[in-house]
């Protein structure tokens, strides 16, 4: 078990490694820099030797290993370093811009995950006919919808046609309805549709068979036998679509005009802000690692098959 | 006189298959009596499973009671609704099902499973419940029974398993027990023990069953009366000595003529082949499987030698865990041994590597127990007979066309399957398929791996007889694995018994069988179901008998 567990950890932070590594090259291949689109810009007026001075205190002008190094060596200790554009260090606009996109996204997570359970036990207890047909065709709808489009027409049907939520200075619950919406259809549309499907799958199970045989009544098989084995393989697919979360919530957050990271995103993006969208990058990739690290620590607790198996080769 | 426990009464049931109602069980009609054992033996799709289902209201979905009645002790229970089915399920009827591995629910122990059924219908409080759990697996034989309780069940062996589903059954003393094959998952030692026990708890209790088989042989030793089911309907039934001894339909006999454990003639062999001409031989075999991680070794298979005669058959006979399949994946090149060596005609297998074995392999040709897995769904019979020819130096396609029709007549199946998906085709044809395909190469050695365990004793029959015509006609040698003996008997010529890795009988099948050198040997021959069965009309004066 420890050793499955130092084991997890290691590849997490070997993932970890490899996201800053490849983000770091990758930022630094792109044309252009941040400096050179501040400071030359004509109001500036800088002569060439200032902006080279310039360079030089930013450590622009260093090797790309040394800069790579130093880089390395400040996230470690928790130093995202300067943002060019804004001027301030990147750690203070992540402190402003964090918790936002967190909100949205963990609520987005929460109601998607409502949204799942309830389309799956709704195809399940409300039982034949059309109604369960038109319930499990649901999910494909949702999952062929693009974010932005979703946002757009959840604001023109419940903003502007029904008046429920207004668009203009909203409450601070008011603003976060119709995003927290956009960002959780998409995300429950695959996850309903795997759970259906796993239910299918385990009532057709020999052992659903012996429990009904036993005398169960079908919500005692659903409740003891069902849900247990239906839901385990969701944990995985739960731990990957927190990735699209993310991108969800830039998206998101642009198309209702909301800050957070996606709009600091945007911006540093169209500034070639390196170390913004490198702390932006890494940050992601841990959010996103330790979910699936959660995720894996969480399964052999749930399957006991799977802990026989550790403590047998631990 | 009483009603009998269950009477079934021109029972018809149909399944909805697209638009249309297609009927399995046509005017069924046979009782069980208090206590009684009967056995409902046929092939698979003969409506046998689907008529114990009905009996516990188990049909699937699509399926639906047209006609006729299930009366158990009196009351007709046909066309009673889930709800009310609850409460004699596992009070009055309880099931024994087919396959202990994925019948127990994997993520509860084996203590909730049994206390389940307990709860459900309200018998005591939790620990009355525990109590009662605790005796019913010391019952089965499950001890310590604390610990099994707590214990998952996939840490449990299949026929610990099957013990636990015996428990669940007969926790509040049915009247009637459904076992659907019980045993058929099992191998045959774990087989007899499991029906032992079932016979035993059924006595004490003085419970009915219904035996659900396919196994003649099981059904021989274990009923009082044999009903005889083909296509959905019966084709005979009265007690098991006057069925097995006269049997009035032509079904029945063709049955009792397939079923290997209940035949006694045996088609004449070979002489095995002249002197020192080995097709296969294998010399010491030693392999050791690391064990997770650890230094730790696991030896499968320990110094087993054989040797082969060209043009004859040799099984490897063992319950799961003995070594036979590891011993046949170095025969055929997949594994290199840990010691030993493995020549076949001649050449050493074990320095063989790279191209060379690649090339080598077209010499030995393997055809895999399940029918059903071992071929592409998507691909049409011809392209899964000619892919082999494609892997080394491909003939013209006209050639190879001609070769594929070829080999399909070879093993008995008509043109027009060529063009066919698999799915179209039965268990016994695609096992047909699968030996075209092996055949395809002009093998000189054909290893067979269960290859017909997963077949109805019909078809199991007539694969046989076309593996014998092949072998006769194309000198074939095979390598025959199986943890059936009667079908070992029936077919080879020699025969290794493999236990825990280590050979503990070989040679001749006569001289093993009529004098094994082991106690594991001798109770596996015991062990074939049928032994107890009166003898047969048709058999001839065995000596073995």
């Amino acid at each position: 078990m420890i050793r499955y567990l130092i084991g997890r950890v290691g590849q997490a932070l070997l993932v970890l490694m490899v996201t800053f590594s490849a983000a770091f090259l990758l930022l630094q291949a792109l044309p252009g820099d941040a400096i050179m689109i501040k400071f030359m810009s004509p109001d500036m007026a800088l002569s060439a030797d200032q902006i080279a001075e310039i360079r030089s205190a930013y450590g622009a002008d260093l090797p790309i290993w040394e800069r790579y190094f130093r880089t390395l060596a400040n996230f470690l200790t928790g130093n995202f370093g300067y943002s060019i554009q804004a001027g301030v260090p990147v750690s203070q606009q992540l402190q402003v811009n964090l918790p936002p996109t967190l909100q949205l996204a963990s609520l987005g997570f929460l109601t998607a995950i409502i949204l799942t359970i309830t389309i799956a036990a709704l195809s399940n207890v409300v039982g034949m006919g059309w109604l369960r047909a038109a319930i499990q065709s649901m999910p494909s709808l949702f999952i062929s919808v693009p974010v932005f489009w979703l946002g757009i027409m959840l604001i023109q049907v419940f903003s502007f046609q029904l008046g429920l939520v207004s668009v203009i200075s909203p409450g601070p619950v008011e603003r976060l309805i119709l995003p927290v919406l956009t960002l959780a259809i998409p995300i429950s549309a695959p996850m309903s549709q795997i759970l259906m499907r796993n239910i299918d799958e385990v009532l057709a199970q020999p052992f659903v068979a012996v429990a009904k045989a036993k005398g169960a009544s079908h919500t005692w098989v659903l409740w003891r036998h069902v849900v247990r084995n239906a839901v385990l393989p969701m944990l995985t697919i739960a731990g990957v679509l927190f990735g699209e979360l993310l991108a969800g919530a830039v998206v998101t957050e642009a198309v209702y005009g909301l800050n957070g990271l996606g709009g600091l995103t945007n911006q540093a993006v169209g500034n070639h802000d390196t170390a913004v969208l490198q702390a932006i990058v890494v940050i992601s990739a841990l959010a996103f690692v330790s979910i699936n690290l959660v995720v894996d620590l969480l399964y052999p607790v749930l399957d006991p098959r799977l802990g026989t198996k550790l403590s047998m080769t631990a | 006189m009483t009603a009998p426990l269950l009477e079934i009464d021109d029972l018809a049931i149909s399944y909805k298959v697209g638009d249309h109602d297609q009927r399995v069980v046509h005017g069924v009609s046979f009782r069980v009596d208090r206590g009684e054992v009967v056995a409902l033996v046929g092939e698979s799709g003969s409506g046998k499973t689907t008529t114990a289902q009905a009996v516990l209201g188990l049909l699937a979905g699509n399926g639906r009671i047209e006609q006729g009645a299930i009366r158990l002790n009196g009351i007709d229970i046909a066309h009673w609704p889930q709800k009310r089915f609850d409460t004699i399920r596992g009070a009055v009827v309880a099931l024994i099902p087919q396959d202990p591995g994925s019948s127990l629910n994997p993520v509860r122990t084996i203590g909730a499973q049994v206390a389940e059924v307990l709860q459900i219908h309200g018998r005591g409080d939790r620990r009355a419940i525990r109590t009662r759990t605790l005796d019913l697996l010391t019952r089965v034989g499950l001890l310590p029974a604390e610990m099994r309780a707590d214990q998952y069940p996939h840490e449990l062996s299949g026929g610990m398993k099957q013990r636990v589903l015996i428990a669940i059954a007969v926790a509040l003393n049915p009247d009637l027990i459904v076992a659907d094959e019980p045993t058929s998952a099992l191998d045959v030692t774990v087989q007899r023990v499991i029906l032992d026990l079932i016979d035993e708890l059924r006595r004490e209790n003085g419970t009915a069953v219904l035996l659900v088989t396919h196994d003649l042989g099981v059904a021989a030793d274990r009923a009082n009366r044999l009903v005889v089911l083909q296509g959905g309907r019966i084709q005979e039934q009265g007690a098991v000595k006057d069925v097995l001894a006269a049997p009035q339909s032509a079904y029945t006999r063709r049955l009792l003529s397939d079923a290997p454990s209940l035949t006694k003639v045996r088609p004449a062999r070979r002489a095995p082949g002249s002197g020192e001409d080995f097709a296969i031989v294998v010399e010491r075999l030693t392999h050791d499987f690391p064990v997770g991680g650890t230094a730790k070794r696991f030896r499968a298979v320990d110094d087993v030698s054989f040797k082969v005669c060209r043009g004859t058959t040799h099984a490897i006979v063992g319950e799961s865990g003995s070594g036979k399949t590891t011993t046949i994946r170095g025969v055929v090149g997949f594994l290199k041994p840990t010691a030993g060596r493995i020549r076949i005609d001649g050449e050493d297998m074990t320095t063989l590597k790279g191209e060379a074995l690649r090339r080598f392999r077209r010499n030995i040709q393997l055809v895999y127990q399940n029918p059903f897995g071992s071929l592409d769904p998507r691909q049409t019979i011809s392209q899964i007979v000619e892919e082999p020819l494609l892997n080394f130096a491909p003939p013209p396609k006209a050639e190879r066309a001609k070769k594929v029709a070829d080999m399909l007549h070879r093993v008995g199946l008509p043109e027009t399957f060529l063009g066919r998906h698999p799915r179209a085709l039965s268990g016994g044809q695609r096992q047909r398929v699968a030996i075209a395909r092996a055949l395809v190469l002009d093998p000189r050695v054909l290893v067979l791996d269960e290859a017909v365990s997963a077949l109805d004793v019909t078809v199991q029959a007539q694969i046989l007889a076309l593996l014998d015509e092949l072998q006769k006609a194309l000198g074939l040698t095979y390598l025959f694995v199986s943890h059936d003996l009667a079908v070992v008997q029936q077919i080879s010529d020699t025969v290794s018994v493999m236990y825990k890795g280590r050979q503990v009988d070989g040679g001749p099948v006569d001289t093993v069988f009529a004098r094994p050198n082991s106690d594991y040997t001798r109770e596996l021959i015991d062990a074939i179901p049928g032994r107890k069965a009166p003898m047969l009309a048709l058999s001839t004066a065995s000596v073995r008998g």
